[in-house]
C-alpha cells in the first residue's frame, strides 16, 4: 500500500527534489512500482486494475486505521476474482475521482465496524464480475464458448484444447467489454481467500517504518504548522499578539482564524515552540463557567424532567412498577472520553498554481475531507483532491468531524504554492475532541413474586452526537446512538419504557469506539444487580428473557460455556458475564478479574461472537483484544471540564492501559451466516459491564459511575 | 551539529535544545520515529543511542555528540529485516502501525541486552502506548525470539454455516 500520488505529482515532487526524497515517500509499497506502467494497465471494473504481469490491484475505498480493512476488503474480492493472491496489491480510491464518477466507489465512510459489511456485496459482485469478463476476453480470443473455460489463480483455461492465458494478457480485451449484470457469488463454505487468516497486506511495511501517516507527509518546500485553538469550547480569538513568535527562529508567518492562531515555520518543533510564545486574549462566549458538576446538574434535572421523548414504549411500564412485588433502582454515570488515537490530529493543504488544491490527511471519510476542503477553500470539489494517508488510529474522531482538514486549508491558503503541514500537538489533541459523550441514566425494574422481570423504566440523559454532527439522523427527539442497547434490548419484559432527555452541553461529542457503549456498561451491570435482586444466577435471568432463537442466546451460552461458566476459579479470582448486540454482530463476554488493595486486575476475558461470517479471523482477533484493551481504560479515563474547557491534557493525567494491564482475550467465532455483522466495535460493548459485575463478584461493591474513585474498592 | 544516525554522520542546523525527534523528522526526514506526546508518556518516539532505547522526543540533540543514533530505518543495518521485525511480522503485531517503531525498538533493546527476558522484565522494558491493544501480541513476539513458551490462540472451529474459520 502506498500514499495516493497521482503519478503527475511524482513525478514533479521527484523532480524537484533531485528524487531521494519524494522517492523515499512515495515507493513505501508495491502498488506505485507498476505505475510506470499504469497507462497500459486496463480497469476490468473499478474496482480492479490488472496489470501485463498479473499484478492486480486492488482499490479500497475505505480507511485503514488498523482494523485490517486493507486486507479484508480485498479478500473478498479476490474470492470471487480468483487471482493469486501473492500478486494482489491494494490503492485507496482517489476521493477526487470518486465525486467525478459520481460516487462510484460507493462510501468512503470507515466507522461503525461497517466496512465489509455495507460494502461485501458489491465487491464480491465485483470480483465475480470481472472473472466472467477476463473469461470471456479469453474464449473469444480462443473462439470457443466461454462455457468452456474456467479461471484458477490469476489465468484462464480452455480444457478441451489446454490453453492456458493469464489475466493480465486478457486484461487489456476484458475491460472493453458489458460488465455482466448477473453473476453468481460463491457459497462461503467454499471460500479460499476469504474467511482464511491471511496475513494482512500492510504489516511488512509497518514493522519498517514505511507506511507514510498523515504526519508523516513530505512535500517539497512543505512547512510546519502547529496550533492553538480556544481552550474553552466554542470560544473566539479577541486579541493577538504575535511579535515573539514572529521574531523566533524559523517561523514562516502566523494565522489567525476566529477560533486559533496557527505558527508555521520550517520545522515543527520550532513553530510549536513559537506557538507558546502567542500572547492571545480570548472570548470565551457564555461557557466560562462550566464544569463538570454542572454538566451533572444538567443531567440530573433531564432525568426528572417531564414529557420525555420516548425511544421505546411497550406495555404499561408504570402500572407494572407500581403492583410489582419488588423494584430494583439505580442510577449510573460516565465521563467525557478522549479517542487519544496515537497519531494527533494532522492534515497537510497545499494550494497549487494550476487553482487545485490537494490536501493529505489521515480520515476515515475521504469524501467529507474533500468536502470540508472544498468548503473551507472556496474551490469546487472537482477542484480539490484528498490523498488518504494510513491513520494511526481512528476510533471514530477523524470520521464526521473534519475539523483538522479545513484548519489546514485555511492555514495553508495564506502560503499559496506551499505546501504547510498542520500537526496538532497532544495537548491540543487532548483538549479539542469530539468526545465520548458523558451521560447519567435512571433505571428501574419491576419484579414479580417468582423473581421475574416484568417491568423495566429507563430514564437517559445524555448529549446527542447526531444533534451537533448528523441532526437530520434525529427522529422525534431521538438519537440512535445515545438510546441504544436500552431501545433495542432483545429482552423479554412485558412492560418496557426507555425515554430520552436530550442535554448537549457545549463540549463537543462524537463517535468513539462502539458508539453508545455505555449503555451495555449500564444495563448489564443493572440486569446484574437484577438478578441478585431475584435471587437468580446472572446467565440465567438473562437466558429466561431470551426467545430460543433469538441469537444473543447461541453467543451468550457459548461464551459461558467456554469461560466452564460453572466450573471453580482459582482462589480470588471471580467471574462476570455481559451481553449485547450491536453494529450488526452479537456478542457476549465472561471476564475473570481479582481485585487486591482495591486494584483490579482482569485475568482472562472469553468473548463470543456471531457476525454472519468471519473474513479474516485473525484480523478480527486482533480486534477483540483491541477493544477489551481500549475498554479497559474507562475504569480510570475521564475528563474534566473546569471553567468551560477540559483540564485534562496529556497522557500523565488522561492515563491509557498499558501491557500489564492486558488480559489474556479468548475469542470463539460462532457465526451462524445468511447476515453480515462487523468486528471493530461489537468486542467493546461488554467490556466494562463484564469487569464490573465480576468486580461485585469479588467486593460486593457495586460501581455504578465511572472512572472508579481513590479508593473505593478497598476493603 | 554533527549526528551519526544510521552509521551515517549528518550535518544539521538546529538549536541544541532541538528534541532529537525534530532533528530526525524534521531535518532528516527519517519520519518511521513518531511524535505521541512529546513529553516521554508513550515511547512512540524511541529509537537507539549507543544501544539504548531513548525517547528521542525529550532528548537535545545538543547531548547527541559522538553518541550512535539508531532508527527503525536503520535497525537491520542494511541486511533485510531484523529478527525483532520478522517476528513481528511472524505473529501479526501491527494493527494501525503508528506506535509499532517505538515498540519494535524498545524490544530490540531488551533483547540486545536480556536474551531471554521474563513477563517482568518485558513489563518493565516495554512501557510504551499502544492504543489499538497489541500488547498481547507483542508480548508473545518478544517471548517467540526468547525461545520461551508461546501461548497458542484458542483453538479454531467449524462453524454452523459450513465456512472453516
Amino acid at each position: 500500500m502506498t500514499l495516493a500520488v497521482s503519478r503527475r505529482e511524482f513525478i514533479k515532487a521527484s523532480a524537484a527534489v533531485g528524487g531521494g526524497l519524494a522517492l523515499e515517500f512515495s515507493l513505501a509499497g508495491n502498488a506505485l512500482a507498476h505505475a510506470a506502467g499504469a497507462a497500459a494497465s486496463p480497469e476490468v471494473t473499478h474496482w480492479i486494475v490488472i496489470h501485463p504481469d498479473n499484478h492486480v490491484l486492488i482499490r479500497i475505498a475505505r480507511s485503514e486505521m488498523g482494523q485490517g480493512s486493507l486486507t479484508g476488503l480485498a479478500q473478498l474480492v479476490a474470492e470471487e476474482l480468483d487471482c493469486d493472491w501473492k500478486m494482489v496489491s491494494t490503492e485507496f480510491a482517489s476521493p477526487n475521482e470518486h465525486i467525478r464518477r459520481k460516487r462510484i466507489w460507493g462510501s468512503m465512510s470507515t466507522g461503525g465496524s461497517a466496512g465489509v459489511r455495507t460494502s461485501q456485496d458489491y465487491l464480491r459482485k465485483s470480483g465475480a464480475q470481472a472473472r466472467a469478463m477476463l473469461v470471456a476476453a479469453a474464449a473469444a480470443e480462443w473462439k470457443v464458448p466461454p462455457a468452456e473455460c474456467s479461471a484458477a489463480n490469476g489465468y484462464v483455461s480452455h480444457g478441451p484444447s489446454k490453453r492456458k492465458v493469464s489475466y493480465g494478457k486478457v486484461a487489456q480485451a476484458a475491460s472493453k467489454l458489458e460488465v455482466p449484470k448477473d453473476v453468481k457469488l460463491r457459497d462461503p463454505k467454499d471460500w479460499k481467500v476469504a474467511g482464511k487468516s491471511l496475513a494482512r497486506l500492510d504489516t511488512p511495511d509497518k514493522v519498517l517504518g514505511k507506511p507514510v501517516f498523515g504526519v508523516d507527509v513530505q512535500l517539497p518546500g512543505m512547512m510546519h504548522a502547529s496550533i492553538v485553538q480556544c481552550p474553552v469550547f466554542l470560544g473566539k480569538v479577541k486579541s493577538l499578539d504575535d511579535s515573539a513568535a514572529r521574531g523566533m527562529r524559523g517561523v514562516k508567518g502566523v494565522v489567525r482564524d476566529d477560533n486559533f492562531v496557527a505558527v508555521v515555520a520550517d520545522n515543527w518543533w520550532r513553530a510549536n515552540v513559537a506557538a507558546k510564545k502567542l500572547v492571545i486574549e480570548w472570548d470565551n462566549g457564555a461557557n466560562g463557567n462550566v464544569s463538570s458538576d454542572s454538566i451533572t446538574a444538567m443531567f440530573r434535572e433531564g432525568l426528572g424532567a417531564t414529557g420525555l421523548p420516548s425511544a421505546r414504549k411497550t406495555g404499561d411500564t408504570p402500572a407494572a412498577l407500581a403492583s410489582a412485588a419488588k423494584v430494583v433502582e439505580a442510577e449510573y454515570g460516565s465521563p467525557y472520553l478522549s479517542h487519544a488515537t496515537m497519531e494527533p490530529m494532522t492534515a497537510t493543504a497545499w494550494f497549487k498554481a494550476d487553482g487545485t488544491l490537494e490536501v493529505w490527511t489521515s480520515t476515515q471519510n475521504g469524501e467529507a475531507s474533500i468536502a470540508a476542503a472544498s468548503e473551507a477553500s472556496g474551490l469546487a470539489l472537482e477542484k480539490c483532491e484528498v490523498h488518504k494517508a494510513m491513520l494511526g488510529g481512528g476510533f471514530g474522531r477523524r470520521g464526521a468531524p473534519q475539523d483538522y482538514v479545513t484548519q489546514a486549508v485555511k492555514i495553508a491558503k495564506q502560503f499559496p504554492g506551499k505546501p504547510v503541514k498542520l500537526m496538532w500537538s497532544r495537548e491540543e489533541d487532548m483538549q479539542h475532541g469530539f468526545y465520548r459523550p458523558a451521560s447519567l441514566v435512571k433505571m428501574k425494574a419491576g419484579l414479580d413474586a417468582q423473581g421475574k422481570v416484568t417491568a423495566m423504566h429507563t430514564v437517559i440523559a445524555c448529549p446527542s452526537i447526531l444533534a451537533l454532527l448528523r441532526p437530520e439522523g434525529i427522529k422525534d427527539g431521538i438519537d440512535f446512538t445515545a438510546v441504544r442497547t436500552f431501545a433495542d434490548a432483545t429482552y423479554e419484559i412485558p412492560n418496557q419504557l426507555v425515554e430520552y432527555a436530550m442535554r448537549n452541553p457545549h463540549v463537543p461529542v462524537g463517535f468513539w469506539r462502539a458508539p453508545g457503549l455505555q449503555n451495555s456498561f449500564y444495563r448489564e451491570c443493572f440486569i446484574d444487580e437484577v438478578a441478585h435482586a431475584a435471587g437468580k444466577d446472572p446467565l440465567a435471568l438473562r437466558l429466561a428473557m431470551m426467545k430460543p432463537d433469538d441469537k444473543n442466546r447461541r453467543v451468550l451460552e457459548a461464551a459461558a460455556k467456554m469461560a466452564g461458566y460453572n466450573q471453580p476459579l482459582p482462589a480470588g479470582v471471580f467471574r462476570g458475564i455481559a451481553q449485547s448486540d450491536g453494529f450488526g454482530s452479537y456478542t457476549a463476554m465472561v471476564a475473570e478479574v481479582s481485585v487486591r488493595d482495591g486494584a483490579i486486575k482482569v485475568h482472562r476475558v472469553v468473548f463470543a461472537i456471531d457476525s454472519g461470517y468471519v473474513v479474516n479471523p485473525q484480523a478480527c482477533r486482533a480486534q477483540a483484544e483491541g477493544n477489551v484493551i481500549y475498554c479497559l481504560g474507562q475504569l480510570y479515563e475521564a475528563h474534566t471540564i473546569k471553567d468551560g474547557r477540559v483540564v485534562e491534557s496529556n497522557f500523565h493525567d488522561f492515563p491509557l492501559p498499558r501491557m500489564p494491564e492486558m488480559p489474556r482475550v479468548e475469542t470463539y467465532f460462532v457465526p451462524t451466516g445468511g447476515f453480515w455483522g462487523g468486528h471493530g466495535e461489537p468486542g467493546a460493548l461488554n467490556v466494562m459491564p463484564a469487569v464490573l459485575n465480576a468486580v461485585f463478584a469479588a467486593t460486593g461493591k457495586r460501581v455504578r459511575s465511572l472512572p472508579l474513585k481513590d479508593g473505593e474498592l478497598k476493603a | 551539529m554533527k549526528l551519526d544516525v544510521n552509521g551515517k554522520v549528518h550535518n544539521v542546523d538546529v538549536e541544541p535544545e532541538m528534541p532529537l525527534l525534530w532533528a530526525l523528522r524534521d531535518e532528516l526526514n527519517l519520519a518511521g520515529t513518531k511524535y505521541g506526546c512529546g513529553v516521554a508518556q508513550c515511547g512512540a518516539c524511541t529509537v537507539h543511542v549507543n544501544g539504548d532505547p531513548v525517547r528521542s522526543c525529550v532528548t537535545p540533540v545538543g547531548s547527541m555528540a559522538g553518541k550512535k543514533i539508531v532508527t527503525i530505518e536503520g535497525l537491520g543495518a542494511g541486511k533485510g529485516l531484523h529478527r525483532v521485525q520478522k517476528a513481528w511480522v511472524e505473529h501479526g503485531v501491527p494493527q494501525c502501525g503508528y506506535c509499532q517503531t517505538g515498540m519494535i525498538m524498545a524490544a530490540s533493546a531488551l533483547l540486545a541486552k536480556k536474551a531471554k527476558p521474563t513477563d517482568d522484565d518485558i513489563e518493565a522494558a516495554m512501557t510504551n502506548l499502544c492504543r489499538c491493544g497489541t500488547y498481547a501480541r507483542v508480548r508473545r513476539a518478544i517471548h517467540s525470539l526468547a525461545g520461551n513458551k508461546v501461548e497458542a490462540d484458542p483453538a479454531p472451529a467449524a462453524a454452523p454455516n459450513g465456512q472453516t474459520i
